[in-house]
């Protein structure tokens, strides 16, 4: 029986474990529907959901066209020397615009996202809620869900999908740069490759996962910050943990989603 | 007291984690009078503070608003009613990422009933009536505790509230800050009219700022009354918190505390009940004339009355005793003397007032003019104590003015 015990007991704890995460997401996607909900509540926050969008999408713009600009160079090196062997170089096109539009540009871009928005979003909300601000709001009668999260929601939505076209586009010249320029294929055939092999099928694709992934990114960072008081750690450590909980649960949910995704748009 | 409570806590219970903080608290909080919840540290005077405004929901119990429960409202109830409050948070809780112009301004912007013109006139209102000018654009990080407190009081008054709430407003700050807080609550109160509750640290202070006074001791409500009835009590527990956190002397003055006062009053009551020896009170009062609904003119008064509390005890001798009453009131207890030595008494202060103290305040604090106010009352046998200082109080007249070109 102790024996039993001691065999069943870690996987007691993996189960525990699992439903606990489920039951996260679950309370994670009733606070994503809130905060979305009370974005269409009137009066519209037009100026806290603009800055919002500097924050989130501008700021974004330059991080999003280095890693962009290096993601399609080694695409297109690596492409390369594939195609190579089997001698069907000019398919280099449709491999590095293909793998962008669908996977690339989408997952990528969360990512970098995650790394600088969803970071300091995190942080931000659980520094207001541990210094008592959020409690502030509340006794203001303002709502913090619709202040704090509902413009960064509608934000996101806006500049992810951008954002995501713009790592595809700057993505293409770097596998250009590569492709052609270092390795000598004629540019001609790489972009007509580019062109015909990519269908609006791709990109639409592509488009519905950059909106699924900005749903994902903001409600774990929101979530992980807003509820920084109930961790077991207090203060400065509590907002440590809400960080790192945010990118990590953020960036393994994005690539979870990506693969779920895939499956249902092939 | 004939009229409803505005808010009546019934058998509030609460727990946060394993620990039960509150068990059982029932308190009622009338219209127009300041509460002052103390207690000991961790003794649940915080949570009772956000049971208040709503910030936490209590596990049992009831509370209730000019009557009505707040679990039967609706959510546009629950918003009116919080709508009543505003709440000054310990460590300010302003938004750090809003400068101060921004903060104050929240409240009243989010609620999208005023235009913008109109906020930006009450804000700046508020600012100028707490002497905030320069600071506007400042942000919270870069305000020192005093200044930040200020800004949390202004974002809590701009809405004009019906009841604020205030968490331990005067912690960490120096006497004079305290005393001016203190005296700008009260201040405020009286001309705001608003329902106070403060809970507070500051022991004897606050009760001459609070009408009545509520004591919280493992959960519970261990007493309830007028802070005289609070400071008379004959409970163990309640005696030993006050006499615990009493000084001897008064942190603001320097001169003997209320309850020595107290004591020797009795004494001297005695001394005249038995062996006939008379014994006078004059009763001090200093209050601003103008300014006095600035943060300077509270700054200054309290900078005066601790000026003018030495120089009255300067003109005592070692056998009269001087305490504060109230926090700009001061009783002077004068043995072996009759009413007409007691008037002699208050002349020779006047004189020493009017060489001293009008340069030394005039170069402080410019613009802000005081008056003292002096009330004699020699103790008759068959009165008591509480009729002595009314008698005093109502036959005061004016001692001395401060003039405005000094």
């Amino acid at each position: 029986m102790a024996a039993l015990v001691t065999l069943r007991s870690p996987i007691a704890a993996v189960g525990r474990e699992v439903l606990d995460f489920v039951r996260l997401l679950g309370r994670m996607f009733l606070f994503f529907l809130q905060g979305f909900a009370l974005i269409f509540q009137p009066p519209f926050q037009f100026d806290k959901i603009r800055q919002q969008i500097y924050f989130i999408g501008m700021k974004s713009v330059f991080v999003i066209c280095l890693t962009a600009a290096f993601t399609g160079l080694v695409l297109g090196l690596q492409g390369y020397y594939a195609l190579v062997k089997y001698g069907s170089t000019a398919a280099l096109g449709s491999a590095v615009a293909l793998s962008l539009v669908r996977e690339m540009g989408p997952v990528l871009t969360a990512i970098m996202v995650i790394a600088r928005a969803g970071s300091s979003m995190a942080a931000e909300i659980g520094i207001m809620r541990v210094s008592e601000q959020i409690d502030a709001l509340e006794t203001m009668d303002i709502n913090p869900m619709r202040f704090l999260i509902s413009p960064r929601i509608a934000a996101a939505l806006i500049c992810f999908p951008l954002l995501t076209a713009l790592f595809d586009v700057v993505g293409l010249y770097g596998g250009y740069l590569s492709g052609s320029v270092l390795l000598g294929l004629n540019p001609t055939f790489y972009f007509a490759r580019a062109q015909s092999s990519v269908e609006m099928s791709d990109i639409l694709g592509g488009f519905a996962k950059s909106l699924v992934f900005a749903m994902v990114v903001l409600t774990v960072c929101c979530f992980q910050g807003y509820y920084t008081h109930t961790r077991a750690e207090y203060g400065a450590k509590g907002v440590s943990m809400s960080t790192t909980r945010a990118v990590v649960i953020s960036c393994v949910l994005v690539l979870v989603t990506d693969y779920v995704l895939t499956t249902f748009l092939l | 007291m004939a009229d409803l409570p505005l808010i009546q806590l019934q058998d509030v219970v609460k727990s946060l984690g394993v620990q039960r903080v509150l068990d059982g608290v029932s308190l009622s909080l009338y219209r127009g009078q300041i509460t002052a919840i103390i207690g000991k540290s961790g003794s649940g005077k915080s949570v009772l503070l956000k049971h208040i405004i709503g910030l936490i929901e209590p596990d049992g119990g009831e509370i209730l608003f000019d009557g009505k429960p707040r679990s039967s409202m609706d959510a546009a109830e629950r918003s009116a009613v919080k709508r009543k409050f505003s709440y000054v948070f310990q460590d300010t809780a302003l938004f750090d990422f809003l400068n101060v112009f921004e903060n104050i301004a929240l409240p009243l912007t989010e609620r999208h009933v005023l235009s913008k013109a109109e906020v930006a006139e009450r804000v700046r209102a508020k600012l100028s009536q707490l002497d905030l000018h320069d600071v506007e654009t400042k942000y919270p990080s870069q305000l020192s505790g005093g200044m930040k407190k200020r800004v949390a009081l202004a974002r809590a008054l701009v809405t004009e509230p019906e009841i604020v709430l205030f968490d331990e407003p005067t912690t960490g700050l120096d006497p004079i800050r305290k005393n001016a807080v203190h005296s700008m609550i009260l201040d405020y109160q009286r001309r705001f009219g608003f329902t106070g509750v403060v809970v507070s640290h500051e022991i004897p202070e606050i009760f001459f700022v609070a009408q009545r006074v509520a004591m919280i001791d493992e959960g519970r409500i261990l007493i309830e009354g007028t802070p005289d009835e609070v400071q008379s009590s004959s409970s163990r527990e309640v005696r030993n918190f006050i006499e615990g956190l009493e000084t001897p002397r008064d942190e603001l003055t320097g001169i003997d505390s209320a309850a020595i006062g107290q004591t020797r009053l009795l004494q001297e009551m005695g001394r005249l009940q038995r062996f006939r020896i008379p014994f006078s009170i004059v009763l001090l009062a200093v209050e601003a004339l103008d300014g006095a609904d600035r943060i300077v003119g509270h700054m200054a008064g309290q900078a005066l009355f601790k000026a003018f509390a030495g120089h009255v005890t300067h003109n005592t001798y070692i056998t009269d005793t001087c305490f504060r009453h109230a926090i700009n009131k001061i009783i002077v207890v004068l043995p072996d003397t009759g009413e007409a030595q007691a008037r002699h008494f208050c002349g020779k202060l006047a004189r020493t007032l009017r060489s001293h103290i009008a340069q030394t305040t005039g170069d402080t604090f410019k613009g802000f003019g005081f008056t003292v106010n002096a009330g004699v009352a020699q103790a008759k046998i068959d009165s008591s104590l509480p009729e002595l200082i009314s008698e005093a109080d109502q036959s005061k007249t004016v001692l001395f003015i401060s003039r405005e070109d000094s």
